[in-house]
C-alpha cells in the first residue's frame, strides 16, 4: 500500500503558464513534462519563478493562464484540497496544537480513512522516515531533522499522486543537510513517486535529480540530466550557475573556432558564425609543459597565484588578454612537485572533447 | 571526610578550596546587589497592593459597632438581594463576554487576513474608542437607544414597529453599551494571536485534503485559541467589576456587584460591609482566573484531539 507509490505515480503535463503579479511577469510561456515517478528539481536563484511554479502546481497561487495535467487530467482550476499532491514546506509546516502521529494521520482522516487502518499507514510512514516510536511526541519537542521526516511523512502517507517539495533542506545545517539528501533519494527510489523539488543550491539538485530545470528569470533555460547540464551547459547562466566557469570569448568563421590566433580543436560542430564564449570549468584546465600532445588547446597564460587547499590546489591565471582563469587539481605527488610559481609563464590545456560553446548575451 | 588524607595545594589547602571564600562572598555581594536594585519595585508593590488588600480584608472583618464578626459575610447568605446582584453580575459578564467572542472572532479574523496596510487602518477604528472617555461613550449610547432616541424614532418613522423599543435603562442597554467598551480587549489579543498563525499550515491543511471550513475548523480555530482565551479572561473579568455603564444605562433595575459596593459605602457609609464586597469579588475573580488557567492551559499546551 505505502510501497506501492510507483504503480500509482502519474506524468505532469506543464503546458503554456503565464503568471504576472500586479502587471509585473514572473512565469513566461512555461512548460515543462515531468515523468511519472522522475525526480525532477526546478533550480534557479530567488525571484528565479520557480517557488511560483510550485504554487501554482499545489494550487496556491492561480496563473493567470496555462495548463497542469496530471496523468491527462487538467487540474489547474481544481481547489488545492482535491488535487492530491503531496508537500513539503520549506519551514515544515506541521500542526503544532497537533502530535507527530495527528500531524500524519491528518491528510488520512481527511479521507475517512478507518482508525485502524490510520494507526496501521502512520506507523508504517514513521517507519519509513525512521521515526518509529516517536508518534506521541509534540512538535516543539522535535529536532530540526526529525521536523523534517515528519513533514515528509504527512506528505506521503496518503499516497499522493505527486510529491512537491519547496527547499525543504534548506533550514538544516550543513551536514544534516548532506545527509537528508541521500535519505531522501533513496526514500523516492524505493517509492517512486513523481516529485518536483526546487531549491537554489545547485550540489543538492546534482545530488538528488533524475533531471534539473535550470530556471532564470521567468523561463526554463535548459532542463537536462545533471552530467549533462554540467559537462555540456547551452545558455552562459547555466554555465555559470552549475559549478565554477570561466569564460573566454572565442570567434567562429569560416565554419571553425577560432581564440585569437588559434583554431580551437573542439568534437563538436561548430556554431553559427559571429561571437560565442567558451566554458571553462576549472578540473577541466591542466597544465601542460611545452610539448602538445594529441587533441589539446593550448592557452598561454601567467600565474597570479596558487592556493593550497589539502586534497586539491587552485592556481588562479591570467590570460593574454587579461581575462581571469581558475585551474584545479588534485595534489598528487606528481602534480604537487612541478606546482608553478605566482608570475611564472605557463601554458594551460584543455581538451579537445571539453571544449564547450554558448552565445555571447 | 577526611581532609588530611585529601591531597593539598602548594598553601597547604585542599584541593577544591581554591578562592571558595573569595567566591562565595562575592556570590553574597552579588544577591545583595540585585536584591537593591529590585527594592524599588518590591516596595511600591507592597504600598500599592498589599498594603490596600490587606487594608481591605482587615475592614471586612469588623461590623458597624466595630467588633470583631463575620456578620459582613455572613450577610452574603441571608439576604437575597445580595445573591441576586451576584447572580445579575455573573450573567451580565458571561453575556457580554459571548458578545464579544460573537462579534470580535470575525472582526479579528478580517483584520488578520487583511494587507497590512489596510489591517493598520482598520485597527486604527479599533483602537479610537479608547481614547474616549468611557463616560462620553455610554451617554452616547442612552441617546441612541433611549425611548425617543435614534433607533427607536427611525424605526418607528420607518414603520417598522409601532411602540419603541426597550433597549436603553434595562439589561439589554447594559450588555450593548458594555459589549460596545469591552470589544477592543478581546480584538487585540485575540488579532495578535491571529497573526502568528503560519499561512503555510493553512496551505498545508488544505495540501492534504482538508476543505477551506474544515482547515479552518481543525488548524485556524484552534491556532487562536490561546488569543481567544486570553482576551475572554481579561473581557470576563473587567466586567465582573464594571461600574459606570451598568450604572448608567441600566437605569436602577441592573444592580451589579461594583454598584452595590458604592451605594454601601458611600449611601450607607458600612465601609466593613463595602469591604467584604469587594473581598468577594477579589476571591471569585482570582478563583476564575486559576479555574480558566487550568482549562485552558491543559487545552492550548497540550495535544488538541478531536477523535
Amino acid at each position: 500500500m505505502l510501497l506501492s507509490l510507483a504503480q500509482s505515480a502519474l506524468p505532469i503535463a506543464i503546458g503554456g503558464i503565464e503568471k504576472r503579479f500586479g502587471g509585473v511577469s514572473v512565469l513566461h510561456d512555461l512548460g515543462l513534462d515531468v515523468a511519472a515517478g522522475e525526480f525532477l528539481t526546478l533550480l534557479g536563484p530567488s525571484g528565479s519563478g520557480k517557488t511560483t511554479l510550485l504554487m501554482i502546481l499545489a494550487g496556491f497561487v492561480r496563473a493567470n493562464a496555462g495548463s497542469i495535467k496530471v496523468g491527462g487530467e487538467e487540474i489547474i482550476t481544481m481547489p488545492p484540497h482535491r488535487r492530491n499532491i503531496g508537500m513539503v514546506f520549506q519551514n515544515y509546516a506541521l500542526f503544532p496544537h497537533m502530535n507527530v502521529f495527528h500531524n500524519i494521520a491528518f491528510p488520512l482522516k481527511q479521507r475517512r480513512v478507518s482508525a485502524a487502518e490510520t494507526a496501521e499507514r502512520v506507523e508504517r510512514a514513521l517507519d519509513l522516515v525512521q521515526l518509529k516510536g516517536l508518534g506521541e511526541r509534540r512538535v516543539d519537542q522535535l529536532s530540526g531533522g526529525q521536523r523534517q521526516r515528519v513533514a515528509l511523512a504527512r506528505a506521503i502517507v496518503f499516497e499522493p499522486r505527486i510529491v512537491l517539495m519547496d527547499e525543504p533542506l534548506s533550514a538544516l545545517d550543513k551536514s544534516l543537510r548532506e545527509h537528508m539528501q541521500i535519505e531522501l533519494r533513496n526514500l523516492h527510489r524505493r517509492l517512486g513517486m513523481t516529485t518536483v523539488y526546487v531549491t537554489h543550491d545547485q550540489r543538492e539538485a546534482i545530488t538528488m535529480s533524475d533531471r534539473i530545470a535550470v530556471m532564470n528569470a521567468g523561463r526554463i533555460e535548459q532542463i537536462d540530466q545533471p552530467e549533462v547540464l554540467y559537462a555540456r551547459p547551452q545558455t552562459k547562466f547555466v554555465a555559470g550557475f552549475i559549478g565554477e566557469s570561466s569564460f573566454i570569448p572565442v570567434e567562429c568563421r569560416n565554419g571553425s573556432v577560432w581564440y585569437e590566433d588559434r583554431k580551437l580543436r573542439m568534437t563538436t560542430a561548430p556554431p553559427s558564425a559571429g561571437r560565442h564564449l567558451m566554458v571553462v570549468r576549472p578540473e577541466k584546465l591542466r597544465l601542460i609543459n611545452g610539448e602538445q600532445t594529441g587533441d589539446v588547446n593550448a592557452l598561454p597564460a601567467i600565474v597570479g597565484d596558487v592556493i593550497y587547499q589539502g586534497d586539491s590546489f587552485v592556481c588562479y591565471a591570467t590570460l593574454k588578454d587579461g581575462r581571469h582563469v581558475t585551474l584545479r587539481d588534485y595534489c598528487r605527488s606528481d602534480v604537487l612537485a612541478k606546482l608553478p610559481a605566482p608570475g611564472e609563464p605557463i601554458t594551460l590545456g584543455i581538451d579537445a572533447q571539453d571544449v564547450v560553446l554558448v552565445a555571447d548575451q | 571526610m577526611s581532609v588530611a588524607s585529601a591531597s593539598l595545594d602548594h598553601a597547604g589547602r585542599p584541593y577544591g578550596a581554591i578562592n571558595a571564600d573569595a567566591l562565595a562572598a562575592d556570590a553574597r555581594r552579588e544577591a545583595r546587589g540585585l536584591l537593591a536594585l529590585l527594592s524599588p519595585g518590591l516596595i511600591l508593590v507592597f504600598a500599592v497592593i498589599v498594603v490596600p488588600i490587606g487594608w481591605l480584608f482587615w475592614l471586612s472583618l469588623f461590623d458597624e459597632a466595630g467588633q470583631l464578626s463575620a456578620a459582613n459575610y455572613a450577610r452574603f447568605f441571608e439576604q437575597a438581594s445580595y445573591i441576586k446582584t451576584f447572580v445579575t453580575t455573573f450573567k451580565v459578564a458571561f453575556t457580554v463576554t459571548g458578545a464579544c467572542v460573537l462579534f470580535g472572532y470575525p472582526l479579528a479574523y478580517m483584520l488578520s487576513q487583511l494587507p497590512r496596510r489596510a489591517a493598520g487602518i482598520c485597527l486604527i477604528f479599533v483602537i479610537l474608542p479608547f481614547w474616549t472617555s468611557v463616560l462620553v461613550r455610554t451617554y452616547a449610547w442612552l441617546v441612541i437607544l433611549q425611548r425617543k432616541g435614534l433607533v427607536n424614532t427611525w424605526l418607528m418613522d420607518l414603520g417598522v414597529i409601532g411602540q419603541p423599543l426597550p433597549l436603553a435603562n434595562n439589561f439589554t442597554g447594559v450588555v450593548i453599551g458594555m459589549t460596545h467598551i469591552m470589544l477592543p480587549f478581546l480584538v487585540l489579543p485575540l488579532y495578535a494571536s491571529m497573526k502568528t498563525i503560519d499561512v503555510d499550515c493553512l496551505r498545508a491543511g488544505m495540501n492534504l485534503g482538508a476543505s477551506p471550513a474544515a482547515t479552518f475548523r481543525q488548524i485556524f480555530l484552534p491556532l487562536s485559541f490561546p488569543g481567544l482565551a486570553s482576551g475572554v479572561v481579561i473581557v470576563f473579568v473587567l466586567c465582573l467589576g464594571f461600574f459606570v455603564t451598568p450604572a448608567l444605562m441600566g437605569g436602577g433595575k441592573v444592580i451589579m456587584w461594583a454598584m452595590r459596593m458604592e451605594q454601601t459605602t458611600s449611601l450607607y457609609s458600612n465601609w466593613g460591609a463595602g469591604a467584604a464586597l469587594g473581598v468577594v469579588l477579589l476571591a471569585v475573580t482570582l478563583a476564575l482566573l486559576g479555574l480558566f488557567q487550568r482549562l485552558l492551559g491543559a487545552r492550548t499546551t497540550g495535544v488538541w484531539s478531536s477523535r
